[in-house]
């Protein structure tokens, strides 16, 4: 009563004994086995237990649609859950064990689900659990704990994962009889051709079924047809499924380096995704076996036909010594004929059709080697979590019981269609296969073969034979190759939908792995939900691991018959990406670590590093954000530095400014489109603060200008907003205004800069330029240790500043010198935190704080420098009624005794809904009283509140602050620091 | 409507579940309505349902191209919260969350509303201000929100990756504990089912094709399966509002376009709260199945396809493992995307239009979801008094011309700077 | 992903441009803030094809004027916007 190891043939290496366990046992298989394969050739029937109502289950199939074979492989960082025994390769200290059950899956406590199983059919819980949110919350802690399959991961990935791009003229999927025919001829043709396939062998049912494919033997016409491809430079991937067609002829696939859990080669790949974009994909991708509906169907034991002939051919496992045989195909009797080969034996076949249409030549040798009952369909399972002891059939009308260990069911074949369907492809039902095959073509894709609806091995040779020659665009060459299986030809067409009078539906499976039955298929109709997509979502079938490959189109049937309507009309879902589940680490490839997004660094990273300074990501950007001596907090180190440059002189590093260089006769037109403020009066040598408006009116960025020559021009704005502000100049240049003539560069990167702020500042500049410094906003070149500078001399933090910029390459001396100088002058290097405190005491609106995306120029206090003349982007939309309103918020400073919490809301009472926040909060730097807390912020009725308290509030931080409202221009309203 | 309950399904489960009938029935469309609804996803039911339960207009129509309940209702990724920063979007959500709370025991269908939290990480100071902010805002206004330390973070959730050097280290959080999950599908069956109890009817497999306009009053409607008149006409369609405005000469401040999600293969709990971030834009759930729901980033184009780019879902995986390393080796299971209405502020749209007797819900943008109560339940008070409830009135179509703007993201009218 | 034409550099991936609006939602200079308004607010919005403005921002950084299905996403029509970049 146990499957058996043959003891010869099937494709296996028997010279190569692969050790692994499952479940704490020990077994031996071979090189070439699955792990179902290498169990069931040790006679475990036993593999695991259904989602929900925790049946024992077996295997099903010996393919990527395994429903019920899940098991946990591997350990540590290399865990994965949820692998399909079929679908995994063994390999030497394999790792395995069977998944939800406890404690053993031999007995498992949630099999008591079993007996209430009545009590909670398909979509149950949508009728209980009530009593609100709080109790749910204690029925969803159970819940998702009986819920999940494999066990949750905790590890962090060890291994690695890439990405490739390929390209190809054509890009066969499936290596089977069609894939490989098609990928001869395109060959022949001269196409660059890749040929992929999920499995680790190329030759689909051909590793089943042998043959004699153009006059060779099988496995010398798929060597010949690789080493061909090979030569012609195109490339053969197994283990490689494609697992999404996306536009425009881009094909995804996952390649498996190694199998699940297993330590990867010396590359320390596990997995690659593939991009490939192909002029034609050729879609050979078979098609799939389908169960049949009767009680007990999920027993272990119960296998598809064909996968028992594959155990058997190419895995040299015979999985039950007495099978019966239930069909609606010639292809099953194949089966009968390889398990009496293999030595077991055919209890019975029991074909579905009357005797009158199954005629074939391999019905006629069956008829005379075993009991054929027609007409007769499979009812009742008999067994258990040991395995099929028996099967009670409609023979003639009766029900008649049949001994057994092995039922291999054919409920027909169902073309795979799916990545057909991702390139939005049409289907169409077909009557003879009982499944969709695909029609018109949306993008580049053949269809061939099987997964085409061709049937018998030499239509579907030449299918693929043909299709091949139209991926390459050429005619179909002559002579047409031949195929001849070593068996009388089998059709694969049928149709079983219907189960037998008398099945119990409520153990009549359709989903296996979600445990949906027939009877679930049948409540969920009655309560009217009858689109096939609330079927798939009320039931969950189709929504296991398997995605409804042995499912989708038996419940369709299901719900089409009970609909009274024809398949094709009740429809089918969409199939979408990925067509087998595709590993995370496989999507995110090298995309891990610091790699996940990309870090920008300043040209003086390294500089402003030997200082380690506390570091402030700006976007990507890492920017200095303090640099703390001694023990210092950040909070003091800020206040330190912010100090030195109020009183003495500081130097800051302003790199990632976004810098433009404007230049040709029409660059002042271009600006004063670009920015809102006037820039055309500006004489040469000087610079004025202007800001920009987005096309619907509010600001979006601010900077400065400057007039380097008659017709060249400086344009610097906001560090976050750079990469838009290069999207936005290209736009107005090239859309809006194309006949002006201007030129425009990002300098960003080009030049490096520093600011040099404080009342010492001059001399500091003077001391390294040798020249005399400009004047408050204007600009000359100079030279700082033979590096060419320009000096802006402009105001950020309300000290006298200089802003230095040199080419990026060149500014490390520059800065050297210029630290020196400044350090020679007691002061210091300062970072964002002080730059911070400078700005907002002095009330320089910032992007990101006060300028936030919703604000108008007369909200930020910059109305008055509106360009009168209009023209700039921004200025129409800016004319509507709201952005006129008394109540809007606008900039306020703040000022308190004590701290005042950014983010803050500013309200009356605590418990009053909010009248603005605290946008930027600082600290008076100097002066009276120092220490005290000094704020931006938006209020509503804004600076027409000047002279009012509030309170600035977070509740979420326990903080609040009395705070005046005051004039966002709290230190030096009238620039007498830098003013010349 | 046969009463969901525990004994209820004790006792089909001792007749088979024979006795159970359908969850809504499948009437003709009558000749005339009061009110016709146009579009049967998750905001348009939950129109229909408070209009008859909270209005008493129960001679209502709910005309669904297709399967109710087959648009962005089917294709999100269940999260519910109210904690977003803007007044005007804190209370309509807020309305949403308050009826979520009762939502499943009054409609009687299970929702799974699941209040397990919906976390904002904080990858920076800066991230942390941002979210004190979101959060202040909230608590004046009554909403629950809190901040949370490191220490606490990787307490609710263990598997986080909190090592300093992450390139995405975490700060800290922003959580509101009443925040959550439900199961979406539900939600618009459970709607579907109470309005067809009060007497409203569902009607799938019904395409408006025409608006029928007299002397500037909508007064009914074309469709496939013929004419039906109505006193007021409610669109409420994602991803079909232009084409239905256009029936009326009406062009929207909305353009379609595409957003993916993506589940993995089921595992056992390891994921409690919801996580979004303050600065990337990859969110992730656990499912009650046990899949990990994940999200992300939209296509940046416009688009009707239901389809999108694989890179996208790449960017999420890497995401979301750069989050969360332990999700390294589960699968991706099942993609999905869909056409998400964007307007032009990112809020959405909700009351009348130019033409009498339409109205308008419609650019939602990627948060419908949450909404459905709320949105149902305000539009419902639309449709019944001819005028916007104060809490809707900020959402009216005539904001994009006065300036009136409700920006969460300050990022302005194009939707793939969203 | 699409594959773009770019009248410069010829068929690239759509992860080297930037969708930039549709062309219908070009706001002018000298628009009247009605035209503003309308162009910039409403959209025709359609299921089909649609003139739309699209830049190779990671490659040759020119502008082109697609015609692209938004069903479908087939290309139907691409054609350059002249001038340096």
């Amino acid at each position: 009563m146990t499957g058996s190891r043959l003891a010869r043939g099937g494709l296996i290496d028997r010279d190569q004994p692969i050790r692994f366990t499952f479940d704490g046992k020990r077994f031996t298989g071979f090189q070439g086995d699955t792990l179902a394969s290498a169990l069931l050739a040790s006679g475990v029937k036993l593999f695991g237990r259904s989602f929900k109502y925790h049946r024992p289950r077996g295997v099903l199939s010996s393919g990527v649609e395994e429903p019920n074979a899940l098991v946990s492989v591997g350990a540590g960082g290399r865990y994965e859950a949820n692998t399909r025994a079929t679908d995994v390769l063994i390999y030497d200290g394999m790792v395995a064990r069977s998944q939800n059950r406890w404690p053993n899956l031999d007995f498992d406590i949630g099999a008591v689900n079993q007996w209430i199983s009545r009590f909670i059919p398909a979509g149950f819980y949508y009728k209980t659990f009530f009593g609100g949110p709080k109790l749910w919350l204690l029925y969803e802690h159970f819940i998702r704990r009986a819920a999940g399959l494999g066990d949750a991961p905790t590890d962090v990935e060890v291994d690695a994962f890439d990405h490739r791009a390929a390209f190809c003229d054509v890009l066969v999927v499936g290596a089977g009889a069609a894939g490989l025919a098609a990928a001869k001829t395109a060959v022949d043709a001269g196409a660059r051709v890749m040929l992929v396939d999920q499995d680790a062998s190329l030759g689909g049912a051909l590793l089943r079924d042998p043959a004699t494919m153009d006059g060779q033997d099988s496995a010398a016409w798929i060597e010949t047809i690789r080493g061909q491809i090979i030569e012609s430079g195109g490339r053969v991937l197994t283990r490689t499924t494609a697992f999404g067609y996306w536009d425009h002829d881009l094909v995804t696939l996952a390649e498996r380096r190694v199998e699940s859990g297993q330590a990867p080669g010396p590359s320390g790949l596990v997995q690659r995704l593939w991009r490939v974009r192909a002029k034609r994909v050729l879609l050979a991708t078979g098609a799939i076996e389908r169960p049949l509906l009767f009680s007990g169907n999920d027993t272990p034991g119960v296998m598809l036909s064909g996968a028992v002939r594959t155990y058997i051919n190419r895995y040299a496992v015979l999985p039950g010594r007495r099978t019966v045989i239930a069909t609606c195909t010639d292809d099953a009797y194949l089966t009968a004929l390889a398990i009496e080969a293999a030595g077991g034996e055919v209890v019975a076949m029991l074909d579905s059709r009357p005797e009158a249409v199954a005629t074939s030549e391999i019905v006629r040798q069956a008829k005379a080697k075993f009991p054929v009952h027609f007409k007769a369909q499979p009812v009742r399972a008999l067994g258990g979590k040991a395995g099929v002891t028996g099967l009670e059939a409609k023979v003639d009308g009766a029900v008649k019981p049949f001994a057994c260990d092995l039922i291999a069911t054919c409920g027909g074949f169902t073309p795979v269609a799916h990545l057909h369907m991702h390139a939005g492809g049409g289907l169409a039902f077909d009557d003879a296969t009982g499944g969709f095959v695909p029609t018109a073509p949306r993008q580049n894709q053949i269809s061939a073969g099987a997964a085409a609806g061709a049937d018998g091995l030499d239509a579907i040779l030449q299918d693929g034979w043909a299709a091949g020659a139209k991926a390459a665009g050429v005619a179909a060459p002559s002579p047409a190759p031949h195929a001849q299986s070593a068996l009388p030809e089998a059709s694969g067409r049928g149709v079983d939908y219907t189960p037998a009078e008398g099945v119990y539906l409520k153990t009549a499976f359709v989903d296996y792995q979600n445990d949906v039955t027939a009877a679930d298929v049948d409540l969920a109709w009655r309560e009217g939900y009858r689109a096939v997509e609330h079927l798939k979502r009320y039931t969950t079938l189709g929504m296991a691991t398997d995605q409804g490959k042995t499912s989708n189109l038996v419940g369709l049937a299901r719900l089409a018959k009970a609909e009274g309507r024809p398949m094709p009309e009740v429809g089918l879902t969409t199939f979408r990406p990925p067509y087998t589940p595709v590993t995370l680490a496989t999507l995110a490839g090298e995309a891990v670590g610091v790699h996940v997004a990309p870090t920008r660094r300043l040209a003086l990273h390294e500089v402003h590093a030997a200082k380690s300074p506390i570091w402030q990501p700006s976007g990507y950007w890492m920017r200095p954000r303090a640099f703390p001596s001694g023990s210092e907090t950040l909070i003091e180190a800020a206040l330190r530095e912010a100090r030195a440059v109020r009183n003495r002189v500081g130097i800051t590093d302003v790199s990632t400014l976004a810098k433009f260089e404007i230049a040709g006769p029409d660059a002042a037109a271009f600006l004063e489109r670009v920015c809102a403020t006037t820039v055309a009066k500006l004489a040469v040598g000087r610079g004025r603060y202007t800001f920009m408006l987005r096309e619907d009116g509010l600001v979006v960025d601010d900077g400065t200008v400057w007039r380097l020559d008659e017709t060249r021009y400086l344009l610097t704005s906001s560090t976050g907003g750079a990469d838009r502000m290069v999207a936005h100049l290209s736009y107005v240049r090239r859309i809006l205004a194309p006949t002006l003539k201007v030129a425009v560069a990002s300098v960003q990167e080009h030049w490096a800069g520093a600011a040099v702020a404080g009342p010492l500042a001059r001399a500091v500049i003077a001391q390294t330029t040798g020249i005399e410094p400009p004047r408050h906003m204007s600009v000359i070149a100079a030279e700082i240790e033979g590096v060419p500078v320009k000096l802006l001399a402009a105001s950020y933090s309300g000290e006298r500043a200089f802003e230095v910029y040199a080419p990026s390459p060149r500014i490390a001396p520059v800065w050297t010198a210029l630290d020196a100088a400044v350090r020679a002058e007691g002061g210091a290097v300062y970072g964002l935190e002080a730059l911070e405190l400078l700005r907002i005491e002095k009330g320089h609106v910032e992007v990101g704080a006060e300028i936030d995306g919703r604000r108008t120029p007369a909200d930020l206090g910059l109305a008055k420098m509106l360009n009168p003349r209009g023209g700039f982007v921004g200025a129409a939309a800016l004319q509507r009624p709201a952005f006129q309103a008394a109540d809007r918020l606008s900039v306020v400073g703040l000022t308190s005794d004590g701290p005042i919490p950014e983010g803050s809301m500013l309200v009356e009472l605590p418990e009053a809904p909010p009248q603005g926040h605290v946008t930027s909060g600082g600290m008076r730097l100097v002066g009276d009283p120092e220490g005290g807390g000094v704020a931006l912020a938006m209020l509503k009725g804004g600076t027409a509140r000047i002279g009012e308290t509030l309170l600035a509030h977070s509740p979420t931080r326990g903080q609040t602050a009395r705070v005046n409202i005051v004039s966002p221009h709290m230190y030096d309203p009238a620039g007498e620091r830098y003013r010349d | 409507m046969k009463r969901y309950s525990a004994f209820n399904l004790f006792r089909g489960g001792l007749d088979g579940h024979k006795s159970w009938t359908r969850a809504w029935r499948a009437p003709e469309p009558k000749a005339h309505y009061d009110v016709i609804i146009v579009g049967g996803g998750g905001h348009g039911l939950a129109t229909a349902y408070y209009l008859a339960k909270v209005h008493g207009v129960k001679n209502v129509a709910v005309l669904e191209r297709g399967w109710i309940g087959g648009g962005n209702i089917a294709r999100n990724t269940t999260i519910v919260r109210s904690n977003y920063r803007l007044p005007e979007l804190q209370a309509m959500l807020e309305l949403s969350l308050k009826l979520w709370e009762g939502l499943g025991d009054e409609l009687n269908y299970n929702l799974m509303f699941s209040q397990r939290g919906a976390l904002f990480l904080g990858h920076s100071d800066s991230d942390m201000t941002r979210l004190a902010e979101r959060g202040d805002a909230l608590r004046c206004h009554g909403i629950d929100a809190e901040l949370m330390t490191r220490g606490q973070v990787a307490r609710l959730i263990p598997l986080l990756d909190m090592s300093p050097d992450a390139r995405f280290p975490v700060y800290g959080g922003l959580i509101q504990k009443r925040g959550g999950t439900a199961r979406h599908d539900a939600v618009a069956w459970g709607y579907a089912r109470a309005a067809d109890a009060l007497g409203v009817d569902v009607i799938q497999n019904c395409e408006v094709t025409g608006l029928k306009i007299v002397g500037g009053k909508v007064v009914g409607v074309q469709t496939t399966r013929g004419d039906i008149g109505a006193d007021r006409v409610g669109l409420c369609a994602t991803g079909g509002s232009s084409k239905l405005a256009a029936m009326a000469g009406l062009k929207l401040p909305i353009e379609c376009h595409n957003l993916q999600a993506f589940v993995s293969e089921p595992v056992k709990p390891m994921i409690d709260t919801v996580i979004m971030s303050q600065s990337i834009h990859c969110y992730i759930s656990q499912s009650d199945k046990g899949e990990i729901v994940l999200g992300g980033d939209p296509d940046m184009y416009p688009t009707y396809a239901q389809r999108g780019m694989s890179m996208r879902i790449e960017e999420v995986a890497a995401q979301a493992i750069a989050l969360v390393p332990a999700l390294s080796r589960l699968r991706m299971l099942r993609s999905w995307a869909g056409t998400t209405d964007m307007s032009f502020d990112g809020s959405p749209i909700i009351g009348s239009t130019p033409v009498d007797e339409l109205y308008l819900n419609a650019g939602w943008c990627y948060g419908g979801f949450k909404a459905c109560p709320g949105s149902g339940w305000l539009y419902a008070h639309a449709l019944a008094k001819g005028s916007s409830h104060p809490i809707a009135a900020p959402f009216s179509l005539e904001r994009f011309e006065t300036g009136a703007l409700i920006d969460e993201a300050g990022v302005g009218p194009m939707p793939h700077h969203r | 992903m699409m594959l773009i034409p770019c009248p410069h550099c010829g068929p690239r991936a759509a992860a080297e441009f930037t969708f930039e609006r549709p062309i219908e939602s070009i706001v002018t200079l000298d628009a009247t803030p009605t035209e503003a308004v309308e162009r910039l607010y409403t959209r025709e919005n359609p299921r089909g094809p649609s003139w739309e403005l699209w830049r190779h921002a990671y490659g040759c950084r020119g502008w082109i004027k697609l015609l692209r299905n938004t069903a479908t996403h087939e290309i139907v029509d691409a054609a350059a916007i002249e001038g340096a970049a």
